[in-house]
């Protein structure tokens, strides 16, 4: 942890430095490791998923997209897999984004800011685009040299920083292609954007895409995080001592020195810690920070500094995870000799888990009892109730059908309410007398407009309830609502 | 400006801007570079946007700024584009024919849409806004109808009026029979008390109801027929049923029959084009009224 500073020791600030600060490039070095070997194989999962999922075929009859997922906007449908989603079913968002708010509280109060670490885009397509730096460039010693010799361009130099870029671009323009993917048919809107026919919103699409995933991999990099995410600001109101968090465990840390002074130092029975200073964790951070400062807001907890240090403690034969995934009560508890605890069930953790199994519940249970059929009803609210020559009384009603199945369906028309009640379509001659029967075309809505009418002999003195049922006859399903009858 | 800033936190390492609340001091840590660039671009966004489009006010106008944008225009364009794509729909509805509108359920619900905005614009400050109509004004969802309730009947009426003073519209009224001195006052009451006994309403205690049917028979058969079932021909109501449009008492059917009727139903042809008028006639023969 900090240690206070001596006012002494600092450097004075200058007063007239300018308000901004330029940016402190970091360079972060390759390095080999459990938690690397973690990270590249969540990146070559989360990019395969999302750049080669749009080509994933499902088969779901004639006329149907037969893409696994696709968000058909002109046709206001969602399509994953099995399931198809209308616009007014739009709640499975909701409950799919408060699902993943939570998870995202689960994972902060299990392990710190994993997510950022591992699986945030930002995280990951900057990960990407740092190997391909490394790979072109060379490693952190190489490609501070060359920054610093940026005024002598060799042509090797040119060539190098040119092919980075062409890379950087392809893999951005890649990006933004995958993304609108995800709107069209797939295997045609390639067609369509290699032959110069797709709609324009396309090209700007991955054009956005293209640039954003540029600028934002390629040169925002850590500074997304540190400036613009809101993320590490209310992961820091979240977290508890109970979290696991990267953690320089300076309790066997300190006092820092070479091996060799270290070992003079022991044989003279002073304490010295496993620290030698090398500073390699701080070589391969890619926010550029000293983890050994403590906490910090900076730190996405991505474990590179885990891998670095304990690959020099296994050479000078010291025991590993020097910096670990640990909390602070563990640092105390060693220092005063006691084990170190884990408690993963804690309230919070409860707390958030059953929030999860609860709407992932009742969002499985709605989508697996959804009905294909639907009836909305909507009384006329001027006039309410109409009376007629004969005496008898008619309400109207505007009904929507939702007929959300794959095929034709015929429907009939009940209506239970009044005694002996007639029942009309405006625009179907009912060729059961009494009960219209309509079709409605597969995957779709009709809005219709349905008169009922009490006979004379029967008026309801007052306004009694009415029950629709909306039957398919060819399946016998049965969809029903209840509105009002209204008596004048 | 003092020397405040020569102070410097013991814990950072940095100096502070000098401001403390309750004890908390604030770090004087210097932006990033590129959030200050961005934000000098956004100031100077601002500025050209304030020059390019209109924006600053004058004491009567604004200034119209470098390209004389202005969303009035925009709007034009936009309303223009509309009538194009809506173009083919309402030539659809201007060739249909009236009883293929109604069966075809896109022409349908089109020709409902823009019926029921028209209507809400010229027929709704008589007919009422649902069409449920008021003392004077039929309501247009039951199904008694003056001049007839089918697809054609309605049209007619829509594009001619009634005494609306077009050429082809509906001619016909209530005379005033007392008025006129065709009819003397206890014979008016008598008659009054005849035209409820058909629709089944109770008569007055003492009422000569053969008296009745005679006067009836003599002066009113020509317009409402025999036993008063009406002749949509001349307008003239049906009397026999259960609905009036002036109301059934017994004082009203008297001033009625003493000073006569005529409503006017304006003529929409010419007011309107084809289209709409006939957008509106299924409209109104969907709300259930027709016959
Ligand atoms: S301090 Fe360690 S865990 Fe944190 S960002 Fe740097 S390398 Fe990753
Ligand atoms: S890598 Fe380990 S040994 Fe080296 S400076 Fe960092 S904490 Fe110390």
């Amino acid at each position: 942890m900090n240690k206070a500073v001596n006012p002494k020791d600092l450097t004075p600030v200058d007063d007239n430095a300018p308000l901004y600060a330029a940016r402190k490039k970091v360079y972060p070095q390759s390095v080999s490791g459990t938690f690397r070997r973690i990270k590249w194989g969540l990146m070559a999962f989360c990019l395969g998923v999302y750049y080669f999922l749009p080509f994933v075929r499902w088969n779901r009859g004639l006329g149907a997209p037969s893409q696994a997922v696709l968000i058909d906007l002109p046709n206001s449908r969602f399509y994953f897999f099995f399931i198809e989603l209308w616009p007014q079913e739009v709640y499975y968002f909701t409950g799919l984004l408060i699902v993943a708010a939570v998870a995202l509280f689960l994972m902060n109060s299990v392990g710190g800011r994993i997510w950022c670490g591992y699986l945030c885009p930002q995280t990951v397509w900057t990960d990407l685009f740092y190997a391909v730096e490394r790979f072109v460039e060379g490693d952190r010693r190489e490609r501070m040299r060359k920054d610093k010799q940026a005024g002598s361009l060799t042509l090797k130099r040119v060539s190098e920083i040119a092919a980075k870029h062409t890379i950087w671009l392809m893999i951005a323009w890649w990006t933004g292609g995958a993304w609108v993917l995800y709107f069209s048919d797939a295997p045609t809107l390639v067609k369509d954007l290699l032959t110069f026919q797709a709609p324009m919103v396309a090209y700007a699409w991955i054009g956005i895409l293209t640039a954003t995933t540029y600028l934002l991999a390629g040169y925002m990099r850590e500074q997304v995080c540190t400036y613009m995410c809101p993320w590490p600001r209310i992961q820091a109101a979240l977290t508890d001592e109970w979290a696991l968090n990267v953690t320089y465990r300076y309790d066997r840390g300190e006092k820092r020195t070479s091996v060799k002074k270290a070992a003079e130092l022991r044989a003279l029975g002073e304490q010295v810690g496993d620290c030698v200073d090398c500073y390699q964790c701080v070589a391969v951070c890619p926010t550029g920070i000293d983890i050994r400062n403590g906490p910090q807001l900076e730190c996405i907890q991505c474990g590179l500094c885990i891998d670095a240090c304990d690959n020099v403690m296994s050479k000078i034969g010291r025991p590993k995870r020097l910096i670990g995934y640990d909390n602070d009560i563990n640092i105390h508890r060693r220092q005063e000799g006691k084990a170190p605890i884990y408690r993963f069930v804690r309230a919070r953790t409860v707390v958030y888990s059953a929030i999860i199994a609860a709407v992932g519940g009742i969002m499985i249970y709605t989508l697996a009892t959804r009905s294909l059929l639907d009836v909305n009803v909507l009384h006329d609210r001027n006039p309410l109730a109409v009376k007629l020559s004969d005496g008898s009384i008619r309400n109207a009603y505007t009904v929507r059908l939702l007929n959300k199945s794959g095929y034709d369906r015929v429907i009939a028309i009940d209506a239970d309410g009044p005694v002996n009640p007639t029942i009309h379509v405006v625009g179907v001659d009912s060729v059961t007398p009494d009960r219209p029967m309509i079709v409605i075309p597969r995957d779709s809505t009709s809005e219709l407009r349905l008169l009922v009418t009490a006979p004379a002999d029967n008026n309801p003195e007052k306004s009694i309830p009415v029950r629709f049922h909306v039957t398919d006859i060819g399946l016998g399903v049965v969809a029903s609502t209840t509105d009002n009858f209204v008596a004048p | 400006m003092t020397d405040h800033h020569s102070e410097i936190d013991s814990v950072t390492g940095r100096a502070t801007t000098g401001h403390e609340w309750d004890g908390i001091k604030e770090l004087n840590t210097p932006l990033p570079r590129w959030w200050v660039i961005c934000f000098y671009l956004t100031i100077v966004w601002a500025i050209a946007y304030w020059v390019v489009y209109p924006a600053w006010p004058l004491i009567s106008s604004n200034t119209t700024g470098l390209f004389g944008y202005s969303s009035r225009a925009d709007v034009a364009v936009e309303l223009a584009n509309l009538e194009k794509i809506r173009g083919d729909k309402m030539a659809a509805l201007a060739t249909a024919s009236l009883a293929d509108i109604e069966k075809d359920p896109a022409l349908l619900a089109l020709a409902r849409a823009k019926g029921k905005t028209v209507f809400g614009d010229n027929c709704a400050p008589c007919h009422g806004s649902g069409a449920a109509g008021a003392k004077g004004f039929p309501n247009l969802n039951d199904d008694d109808w003056l001049w007839g309730g089918t697809l054609d009947q309605i049209m007619q009426t829509i594009q001619f009026g009634a005494r609306s003073g077009h050429a082809k519209t509906h001619e016909g009224q209530m005379l005033a029979f007392g008025k006129d001195g065709v009819l003397k006052p206890d014979e008016i009451v008598t008659v009054a008390n005849y035209v409820r006994s058909l629709s089944g309403l109770p008569t007055r205690n003492g009422y000569d109801a053969a008296k009745g049917e005679k006067i009836f028979a003599d002066n009113c058969v020509a317009c409402h027929g025999d036993g008063g079932k009406g002749n949509q021909e001349l307008g003239a109501p049906n009397l026999t049923d259960k609905i009036w449009l002036y109301g059934s008492d017994e004082a009203v059917l008297i001033e009625t029959i003493t000073n006569g009727r005529a409503g006017v139903m304006p003529a929409w042809e010419g007011r309107l084009d084809p289209a709409t008028i006939k957008a509106m006639a299924v409209y109104v023969h969907s709300l259930g009224g027709g016959k």
